[in-house]
């Protein structure tokens, strides 16, 4: 039985959460002395008050969109991705050998080839965690974990040796030719007179990424396969009842999730930096988590929930740069709100639950009785 | 490789594998005892940071360590807390705590110290110092026993004695002792150690306790033993090489020691590319050595080489009526 109207599970409790995660950030910034009300405002202004600032925050949240994806479908198969940082790695290293190595005539074959890449070589980081899960049993949060600090030692490895143009002194690899470039929003919403979004990294990948979730809602909630997987991630033994193979659904899954989250390169490696360096993804891995949970594992939460990711990390640059608050407060916040949408989730939820119960009218008037007189 | 040599490396190994092991340990009683611990890596940066912290403003290293410890332990409240209280999912729990510990660090310490999210260098009694034992000056000209005795055993600080001795310690308290035996029980089958009429989710609060108070030691010794003073992200990952090497030992005291000092020889000997190639001939990329103990522990949990096989009720929390 539901205790609690759908709305409720999926607005309030993600709502309550938010607001708890926000003021206990609150609480931090009056700790080391700040002005909490001037932090947010200054945090709004700096990521929506221009379209230099929205060029940022769409560029932030696209990356968030694609790992936030990524982790959100690997929770319906009831599978704890948390190696998105590792794949989106590898995901980089796939777009910048197909840009560097493949001569592209135009920058839409570049960016299918580019996000074709990605979500090969970030499948593939996910291949061998989700087959171990499959067939040894191999806890996947563990080896996904371990496959994040491999994948950073690999990329290393590559960025000081055979990547690095020769005579180069940085780990990173050569510029991506010019047929890569990928428009940005200054190339295609400026015009003459009005230069909008000028010199914000926000480029077409975005839309790529609004399509990702058109495509995971479609897949999940329309397809055959989508059935197939939400169905394992209820219940494992009754989906091997019905005939679904717990292998393949998890290592379909498990690609899915990695290719995801490799896509993330087409949006920092192609669109933004437009070569491979050290550290691209920037932990957007780990914020896909934060995503995920926040907007309840569905597309079009993800993509709110990507949008206020992109709102907090923009917004903190800013504050960092404008007060003696670091950078690092965002991270805090990205804590608490993993904390509270997905490790205390009950400490919201049972309060509500009450709360809804007793608000519940009666399914029948109840029959009264009388006290013996 | 000179025996002198030889003999540095290893030093820097013991040295490299005290915060692991500290870490290890942890680890081993939090998830023997049914809660799975991914936030070792956070616990372990919150007390870096206050032991630092505290060390540099009182000049007491012993009170930053008890501040260091307490650091930890708030945050194991807080895993107990999500994991255990309210049945909340325990690897999304330890994901929180890890960045919270990497947020709050930097954000605390920029503003207590304003030096960019570090704490002043610490020197004299803010640090750990060095302990000669017994003897030591005056056994090292006998061969071979000596320089071993004067150069490896001797002049590690407090923290590593500490932890090599939590490892006997460890093995007593979880195999011949009342409370081990449930501990080790109510990560197996917690509905059993229930009907008997012991608390499961006290015993469990334990378990997390101590393991917030080891997390708070390996901290401690990263900030104020190994290094002199708190930089920011300055675990770099050993809580999850502490993981891995938990699986390595496959949840066991003993075999933990020895899989730490392993991981710790691996950081130790890449330290030192110009042994490497002395001995084997040729050069190994660091960033090989870098990522052979996660490369290891996914060969170990593949089940190829001796299957590592985790407590049965690990990672479920635990509710009384079905």
């Amino acid at each position: 039985m539901q205790k609690m109207p759908q709305w409720a599970d999926v607005v309030l409790i993600p709502l309550i959460s938010l607001i708890l995660a926000a003021l206990l950030s609150a609480l931090v910034i009056l700790a080391i002395g700040e002005n909490p009300w001037a932090a947010l405002k200054l945090m709004v202004d700096g990521s929506m008050g221009s379209t230099y600032a929205w060029g940022y925050t769409l560029y932030y949240a696209t990356n968030f969109i694609f790992t936030g994806l990524a982790v959100a479908i690997a929770i319906h198969a009831r599978l704890f991705n948390i190696g998105g940082e590792g794949q989106a790695m590898l995901g980089g290293l796939g777009v910048a050998l197909i840009a560097l190595y493949i001569p592209w005539p135009h920058w839409t074959l570049a960016l299918l080839g580019g996000a074709v890449g990605a979500a090969l070589f970030g499948a593939a980081w996910a291949l061998i965690p989700a087959w171990l899960q499959a067939r040894r049993g191999s806890h996947i949060v563990i080896t996904t974990i371990m496959f994040n600090f491999i994948a950073a030692a690999l990329l290393n490895y590559l960025l000081i040796g055979a990547l690095k143009p020769s005579g180069s002194m940085e780990p990173a690899t050569g510029r991506f030719p010019e047929s890569t470039h990928l428009p940005t929003f200054q190339d295609m919403f400026s015009t003459a007179e009005t230069a909008l979004f000028r010199g914000a990294p926000v480029n077409v990948s975005f839309f790529v990424a609004l399509l990702a979730c058109v495509a995971v809602w479609a897949l999940i909630w329309r397809t055959r396969l989508g059935y197939e997987i939400r169905a394992f991630g209820q219940s494992e033994s009754a989906a091997k009842y019905a005939g679904i193979s717990p292998t393949r659904i998890i290592v379909v899954t498990m690609l899915m999730s990695g290719g995801l989250a490799g896509m993330m390169a087409i949006n920092n490696v192609m669109g933004e930096a437009e070569r491979l360096v050290l550290n691209a993804v920037e932990g957007a891995g780990f914020i896909g988590i934060a995503v995920a949970l926040m907007g309840r594992s569905h597309p079009f939460g993800v993509l709110l929930a990507a949008l206020l990711f992109g709102f907090l990390y923009q917004g903190g640059a800013e504050l960092a740069l404008w007060t003696s608050i670091p950078r690092e407060l965002i991270v805090v916040i990205q804590a608490l709100v993993i904390l509270f949408t997905g490790a205390l989730d009950h400490m919201v939820r049972a309060p509500l639950e009450a709360i809804f119960l007793r608000l519940r009218p009666a399914p029948k008037p109840a029959r009264k009785t009388e006290p013996a007189e | 490789m000179d025996f002198l040599t030889l003999l540095q490396v290893l030093d820097t190994t013991i040295r490299l594998a005290t915060p692991l092991l500290l870490a290890c340990l942890a680890g081993l009683f939090s998830e023997r005892a049914g809660i799975f611990d991914i936030g070792l890596e956070g616990k372990m940066l919150a007390s870096a940071f206050l032991t630092a912290a505290v060390a540099a403003v009182t000049g007491s290293v012993l009170v930053g360590t008890v501040a260091g410890i307490g650091a930890a332990l708030m945050l194991a409240g807080i895993h107990g807390l999500a994991s255990i209280t309210f049945r909340g999912n325990q690897l999304i729990s330890g994901v929180a705590i890890n960045f919270l510990a990497a947020g709050l660090t930097v954000v605390v310490a920029q503003s207590w110290f304003g030096q960019g999210g570090r704490t002043p260098q610490l020197s004299g009694n803010a640090r750990f110092e060095t302990i000669d034992l017994p003897l030591a000056a005056e056994m090292r000209d006998i061969p071979i026993f000596g320089p071993i005795y004067a150069e490896l055993i001797s002049g590690h600080t407090l923290l590593v004695y500490v932890g090599l001795l939590m490892v006997p310690l460890t093995w007593w308290v979880l195999f011949r002792t009342r409370f081990g035996l449930r501990l080790r029980a109510v990560g197996e089958n917690p509905a059993a150690v229930d009907t008997a009429g012991v608390s499961v989710v006290g015993l469990r609060f334990a378990a997390v306790a101590i393991c917030g108070v080891l997390t708070g030691l390996a901290g401690a010794y990263l900030s104020t033993g190994l290094q002199a003073g708190f930089v920011k992200d300055m675990t770099a990952g050993r809580g999850y090489i502490a993981l891995a090497a938990l699986i390595f030992a496959k949840w066991r005291p003993w075999y933990a020691l020895g899989a730490c000092l392993l991981f710790g020889f691996l950081q130790a000997i890449a330290l030192r590319p110009d042994v490497i190639e002395g001995t084997l001939g040729f050069e190994v990329g660091v960033q090989l050595l870098d990522a052979l103990p996660y490369i290891l522990t996914v060969v170990i949990l593949a089940g190829f080489v001796g299957r590592a096989i985790p407590p049965r009720a690990g990672g479920e929390p635990y509710v009384k009526e079905r």
